[in-house]
């Protein structure tokens, strides 16, 4: 059997879907586009200004009409991330404005050589099924830093990708990218490589920007993944119920909108929900409560039969200390256990502020682990023990023929990463020292994928496009890692 | 029978209890008593005592909220009894707040606002999405000592200049600080844009507001 863990028995679920659909009506959502606003109108919906109240005869009718399960698509046109059901995959954090810098362990502003080397470690690291659009570089002009990131990653990456747009405006040459990268906008709809993080502003509001472009994906095929983030006795009710109830509605006004653009387009039931540290006004991603809120809301969403996501494997640490550590397996064990779709989170520490390689290469020790308790206690032998019993070698156990033929499979081997290792005098180290020491093995064992120039020059022209249109000056960083990009967009 | 009162009041702002420090407000008015007398030396040490509490986390955010809310009440109450009477109420500082135009995340923008409040500051709140010549023309007509102003956005950050240009293009610099705070901000930014500082949190905002403005002699807490 497979373990699990849930937090909510259905009767309780069924209530929060209950209040969930009372809150669509009254008070009703924030609805900050006209054009949401229209398709909601002309389906029952009733529109007061910027307030639309959802009836819930239109809220049922867009849950159904919401696909089960979709999948992610990486360059080959393998589908390696299947959203829907109990499958489980891990991608990085996303959209970090900082760094902890590997050398000097101090926080510095992420730059480009950043989010290549992130990108390349994600890469090689099989535990990440996806990549994510991990940091925002600064060393790029604000309005093309969402395309130019999404550029970044595919210029090194061959894996599907979670990535998100700043705004409106951006969305679109963000599309065209991902279009010039599949071949041609049907290609892009029929194998999605990407999935667009977009999200309300809790409580109960989708602004204008959030609403437009949960219409735009929907009308291009690729996949929304909404991440309601609900700030339990902030920005949502103290409880933890209560808060997994204002997600709920926040999220299924979100599918409305999404599936009025384009019934039976690909969306997630996905989240970012937190609670308030009391003391400190920051909202803790390693809480226990956090991790809670998250496992409730996917909870949710797969009564509803619906993919899911959620925000876990970070810590509020600032070092990859034991604080780290702990916040970071606590919750992937769990999320993994809720048979959470997608589960983002890796490698980030600071309250999702800094990201880490080398907390990226520690996490990716954690989700292995984490895989083989989904596996459980497996019956591989016909009888539990005692045939091995009956064959035993007279060198032992090690020596038998089933412990050579299963030990692969009955346990996860960690890479030197993990300390397993005697005490050795004066030759002790740390977490953090060991991850570090494993870059330069991991980077060296990482190729770029062989693009087509004149998909590379493809490339190269949207961001130019996309700077001319904002009136920006762009030109390519200059880091030892990001040559072949300079030489690209030169 | 006065220290009675007064220690009831402090006890009103610990409790969070705005109905009741209003109700205390005017019996202490309707004995004739004086109220400033009742600011420096009942609602006042509460909100010190408050203050105190939060700083080794034996009281909370909601707490303090409470507090604040009380203490407003309790000043309500008392204002227009000072202002009859010809008084100057001693405050700290007067401190302009606002969250830069095209954001609108101000949890931590309000977490500041209400611990400058409990630490003796009048605290003018201009809400979220607030344009630059707007906190420079409230920081101008209240004769404000600091700006601060909140981004959480990466993307509305740069609003920050624009606030700075609008303080600067009234006159208002540099005898009135300007501080910077929200997620993205550093202190290398603050540095970058010509701010008097930056904060990492709300607690941390506050030591830096007491440090840029200098309490006049006399004044409460």
């Amino acid at each position: 059997m497979r373990p699990a863990i849930r937090l909510l028995d259905d009767a309780l679920i069924a209530r929060v879907l209950g209040e969930a659909f009372q809150l669509l009506s009254n008070p009703g959502i924030q609805v900050g586009a006209a054009e949401a606003r229209d398709l909601l109108a002309s389906s029952g919906a009733v529109v007061e200004g910027e307030r639309v109240r959802i009836p819930e005869v239109l809220a049922q009718t867009c849950l159904g009409a919401a696909p089960r399960e979709f999948a992610l698509y990486d360059r080959t046109g393998s589908a390696v991330v299947r959203y829907g059901g109990d499958a489980v995959h891990f991608d990085p954090g996303s959209s970090c404005v900082n760094i902890l810098d590997g050398e000097t362990r101090a926080r510095r502003s992420a730059e480009t050589r950043d989010l290549i080397r992130l990108t390349q470690l994600a890469e090689v690291l099989p535990q990440f099924d996806a990549q994510s659009t991990a940091v925002v570089c600064s060393d790029v002009p604000a309005p093309v830093a969402d395309l130019y990131r999404l550029y970044v990653v595919l210029a090194h990456s061959s894996k599907p990708v979670v990535t998100g747009a700043f705004s409106g405006e951006t969305l679109q040459g963000m599309l065209d990218l991902l279009a010039l990268d599949a071949g041609s906008p049907a290609a892009l709809r029929a194998r999605p490589r990407a999935v667009f993080d977009v999200c309300p502003s809790p409580p109960l509001q989708w602004t204008n920007f959030a609403a437009h472009n949960m219409v735009r994906l929907a009308r291009a095929g690729v996949p929304a993944q909404i991440v309601s983030m609900p700030m339990a006795g902030a920005t949502a009710p103290v409880t933890l119920i209560g808060s997994v109830t204002q997600h709920a509605a926040e999220t299924i006004a979100g599918i409305v909108i999404h599936q009025l653009a384009a019934g039976g387009a690909p969306v997630v039931w996905g989240g970012a929900p937190s609670i308030l540290d009391m003391s400190t006004g920051i909202a803790p991603v390693g809480a226990i409560e956090t991790v809670m809120l998250n496992l409730a809301c996917a909870e949710v969403g797969k009564h509803l039969g619906l993919p899911t996501h959620g925000y876990l494997v970070a810590s509020d640490a600032k070092l990859l200390d034991a604080q780290a550590g702990a916040e970071t397996g606590i919750s992937a064990v769990l999320g993994a256990l809720a048979g959470i779709n997608m589960i983002s989170g890796a490698g980030m520490i600071d309250s999702l502020a800094c990201h880490s390689a080398e907390k990226l290469v520690l996490d990716a020790e954690l989700i292995a682990s984490t895989r083989r308790l989904l596996k459980g206690v497996e019956t591989p032998t016909s009888t539990l023990a005692t045939a091995m019993f009956a064959s035993l070698p007279k060198e032992g156990f090690l020596a038998s023929r089933e412990t050579r033929a299963l030990f692969r499979t009955e346990q996860h081997l960690p890479s030197a990463v993990i300390d397993r290792g005697n005490y050795q005098e004066g030759a002790v180290d740390d977490a953090f020292s060991r991850a570090h020491d494993a870059i330069p093995r991991l980077l060296a064992s990482y190729s770029r994928p062989a693009l087509n120039p004149a998909l590379l020059a493809g490339f190269a022209e949207l961001l130019a496009r996309q700077a001319a249109k904002f009136g920006v000056t762009f030109s390519p960083p200059t880091h030892d890692n990001a040559a072949p990009l300079h030489a690209n967009l030169r | 029978m006065e220290e009675e009162i007064l220690s009831r009041m402090r006890r009103s702002i610990v409790d969070g209890a705005p109905q009741h420090a209003a109700a205390l407000a005017q019996e202490w008015l309707q004995s004739g008593s004086e109220p400033l007398h009742a600011i420096n030396d009942g609602f006042i040490p509460g909100m010190r005592h408050v203050g105190e509490q939060f700083g080794c986390r034996a009281l909370y955010l909601p707490d303090v909220m409470a507090a604040a809310e009380a203490m407003k009440a309790a000043t309500a109450v008392l204002e227009p009894e000072i202002q009859r009477r010809g008084l100057k109420r001693g405050v700290r500082g007067t401190v302009v707040l606002g969250t830069v135009q095209g954001d609108i995340h101000e949890i931590g923008k309000n977490l500041v606002g209400t611990l400058l409040i409990a630490a003796g500051f009048r605290v003018i709140d201009l809400g979220c999405n607030v344009a630059a010549e707007r906190f420079a023309e409230a920081a101008e007509q209240a004769g404000a000592d600091a700006v601060g102003a909140s981004s959480l956005l990466t993307t509305t950050m740069v609003r920050h200049r624009d606030v700075i240009a609008a303080m600067e293009r009234r006159n208002l610099r540099p005898r009135v600080k300007i501080i910077v705070g929200g997620a993205p901000v550093t202190g290398k930014w603050s540095a970058e844009i010509g701010a008097d500082g930056y904060a990492a949190d709300a607690q941390r905002a506050l030591d830096l507001v007491k440090r840029l403005v200098a309490p006049s002699a006399g004044d409460a807490p």
